[in-house]
């Protein structure tokens, strides 16, 4: 197959659309908690807990959109963990990040044994379908790829949406903003900077766990150790690439996933073959690290981002 | 709430936060163990038992030690000069690739002269690894944690390809693992007849030299100022830049030891599994050991020791080992924050 016909076709297009989706939820939860102040790291364990909470919940018997909410309060309780010990208390964002993956995962694990103890391959469960939009999924070629999606991936980019409109339009998101670039200034306000940034970490870990939530409950139909695979780390460079904004966040995750489609599918060519299939696997960890590098000059970093914020201290 | 520092923090005030962080991560344990149906004070007890309880047991506790000692220095390391590299475990990796691609036959000669080849050849490609996340935080200001994160995944994507292909044990009936090292490039026992290789004692000798590194040597001085204030260490004179690159050397080296010890102490060869995750544990060994060298054996010998006995309990009573993985994770995270009670008080508004 020609490399153009791969980029002019619709499957090929559907297919990015749906691997950008989990990326979507998670880069945004990231840049809410970035956009404040605050590096979550506990990104990748979060997805994992939300991967399988979501799917538990609907293998124990609730709804789908059930399952959803489920995990995104599974991730706002981990949010909670990672934002008290880092924003009132002030500790490393690095140490309590990697801390709260490794709590998240290992905790996922450990519920995983006790829930199947006697399972091999892990049940599955009816997963969300794709809901063809009337009128605009016959669109060609764009029709396809962006209204023939599994509901959760309307929401990931309805979220954008809306995430960027907080962000930029309401106070509240002035307040966020300003809480990441001059805390100082927000305290000035009277408003609570430890508030706006427990907020942004809380609602950010639930779009993480949404993400993961996303793995098992639409794009597969089951859980796996391992599944969420460094997608967090992915996102924590999208984020950086996106230059903190929504928007191009949202673009660099399409664009990012359509270079992961692209390999799966030269993979499968006469060239591919003849290529370890390691290299391909390679390319998403390689293009996550040239992207930080080409970002690096104009990357916009939030003023405030990392720096603990503690009141009357000047 | 707020922060206010203690001028003069009391005994009490020192050891009672990290006592109650302690406490409180045996209670976690014990309330998961109940929600495995089992009881808490055998799970605890099997695990002690498991970890220390006899001296095949203790042996083995100190097997498993010996890589979190290097990767646990490596973190150290790093983090006292605030340069975060998570990527020990591709370090680690990629000293364990080096001791098999030379120990295999490549060079044939004598332990004496093949062992400590090994060991360096081990340390340069560490500190390699490290050192294109270094530069490139230094020179284009990429920040290493993910750079390093990302660089695991890549890292054990390409030990895949090379078991797979030319490092491929002929004789290894399909899977992917590489040639076993010959006689002369294996560690010996530390003594006769005990199940504990040379490995350990070359972590113990790293962690007395990187003490004397940092407390007795500009470099450690200049590392641990870069590490306390990246801006006052530049007005002082401190070239920041190559600091952080000498830094990244000695991690990516140290990590790269875990890796050679490994393989030529007690695998024998290399395999995907290698390590279950001994770099990223490294992090936690560090933080528990506040990030002094000499301390972490002791935070090594303690998370050994939980993973061998929650193996040796799950083995008995079937509750699941990442039991071992949660605890670890609750006591880092109690812990950080208990130190910082040891110095600040909580201030009500």
């Amino acid at each position: 197959m020609d490399m153009l016909d791969i980029l002019l076709s619709a499957s090929f297009w559907a297919a990015a659309i749906r691997i950008a989706s989990p990326l979507i939820f998670a880069t945004l939860g990231e840049l809410i908690c970035e956009r404040a102040g605050v590096l979550n790291l506990g990104i990748e364990g979060i997805m994992v807990a939300g991967a399988f909470a979501g799917w538990m919940a609907v293998y124990s018997g609730t709804g789908l959109w059930t399952g959803v909410l489920v995990a995104m309060v599974v991730g706002m309780m981990f949010g909670l963990i990672h934002s008290v010990l880092t924003v009132p208390f002030g500790l490393s964002q690095h140490v309590v990040g990697l801390g709260v993956t490794l709590l998240a995962t290992s905790s996922t694990y450990y519920a995983y044994r006790l829930a199947l103890p006697e399972v091999t391959s892990p049940p599955k469960i009816t997963a969300f379908q794709p809901f063809e939009i009337p009128i605009l999924s016959d669109i060609p070629l764009l029709g396809p790829a962006l209204f023939a999606q599994t509901p959760m991936t309307y929401l990931a980019f309805v979220l954008v949406a809306v995430v960027a409109l907080v962000l930029y339009c309401t106070p509240l998101g002035l307040a966020l903003r300003a809480a990441g670039e001059n805390p100082s200034a927000v305290a000035a306000q009277g408003l609570s900077v430890t508030g706006i940034r427990m907020g942004a970490v809380i609602v950010g870990s639930g779009f993480m766990a949404m993400g993961g939530a996303f793995l098992t409950m639409s794009a597969f139909d089951s859980f796996f150790f391992e599944m969420v695979n460094g997608r967090g780390w992915i996102c924590i460079a999208l984020v950086v690439f996106g230059a903190w904004k929504p928007g191009k966040a949202l673009l660099g995750a399409v664009l990012f996933a359509a270079f992961d489609a692209l390999q799966i599918r030269v993979q499968q060519t006469p060239l591919g073959a003849d290529i370890p299939y390691q290299i391909f696997l390679m390319t998403p960890y390689v293009l996550s690290i040239l992207a930080l590098i080409a970002m690096s000059r104009r990357a916009e970093v939030p003023g405030a981002l990392m720096v603990p914020f503690n009141k009357g201290e000047r | 709430m707020r922060l206010e520092p203690i001028a003069n923090p009391s005994l009490a005030r020192t050891i009672l936060p990290p006592a109650i962080a302690i406490a409180m991560t045996v209670v976690v344990a014990s309330l998961l163990a109940m929600l495995a149906g089992a009881n808490p004070f055998s799970v605890l007890g099997l695990i002690l038992k498991g970890a220390f309880g006899s001296k095949f047991a203790a042996l083995e506790t100190l097997n498993r030690a010996t890589p979190l000692i290097f990767t646990g220095l490596s973190v150290a390391v790093a983090f006292r000069a605030r340069l975060w590299n998570i990527g020990a475990e591709a370090q680690l990796y990629a000293g364990a690739l080096i001791t098999v691609v030379l120990g295999t036959g490549a060079l044939p000669w004598g332990a004496g002269a093949l062992l400590p080849v090994l060991a360096l050849g081990a340390m340069l490609a560490g500190a390699l690894v490290l050192l294109v996340p270094a530069l490139l935080k230094v020179r284009f200001g990429v920040d290493e944690v993910v750079t390093t994160l990302l660089f695991n995944f890549i890292f054990l994507l390409f030990i895949s390809m090379l078991l797979e292909g030319p490092l491929k044990d002929p004789m290894g009936m399909g899977w992917p693992k590489s040639e076993r090292l010959i006689a002369e490039a294996r560690l010996p026992r530390m003594m006769e007849g005990l199940r504990l290789h040379w490995g350990f004692g070359l972590a113990i000798i790293a962690a007395a030299v990187v003490w004397v590194i940092q407390r007795r040597t500009t470099l450690g001085y200049e590392m641990r100022a870069v590490g306390l204030n990246r801006d006052a260490a530049r007005f002082a004179g401190i070239a920041v830049n190559g600091v952080l690159i000498k830094t990244a050397l000695l991690s990516g080296g140290l990590a790269a030891l875990a890796g050679f010890s490994e393989v030529a102490g007690l695998k024998g060869n290399l395999t995907l599994d290698l390590s279950p995750g001994f770099g990223y544990t490294g992090i936690i060994v560090a933080m528990l050991a506040l990030l002094n060298p000499l301390a972490v054996v002791a935070a090594a010998l303690f998370v050994a020791g939980i993973f061998v006995g929650a193996d040796s309990m799950s083995r008995a009573i079937g509750v699941p080992t990442y039991l071992a993985d949660i605890m670890l994770a609750t006591a880092l995270l109690l812990m950080v924050l208990a130190i910082l009670l040891t110095r600040f008080r909580v201030v009500r508004e």
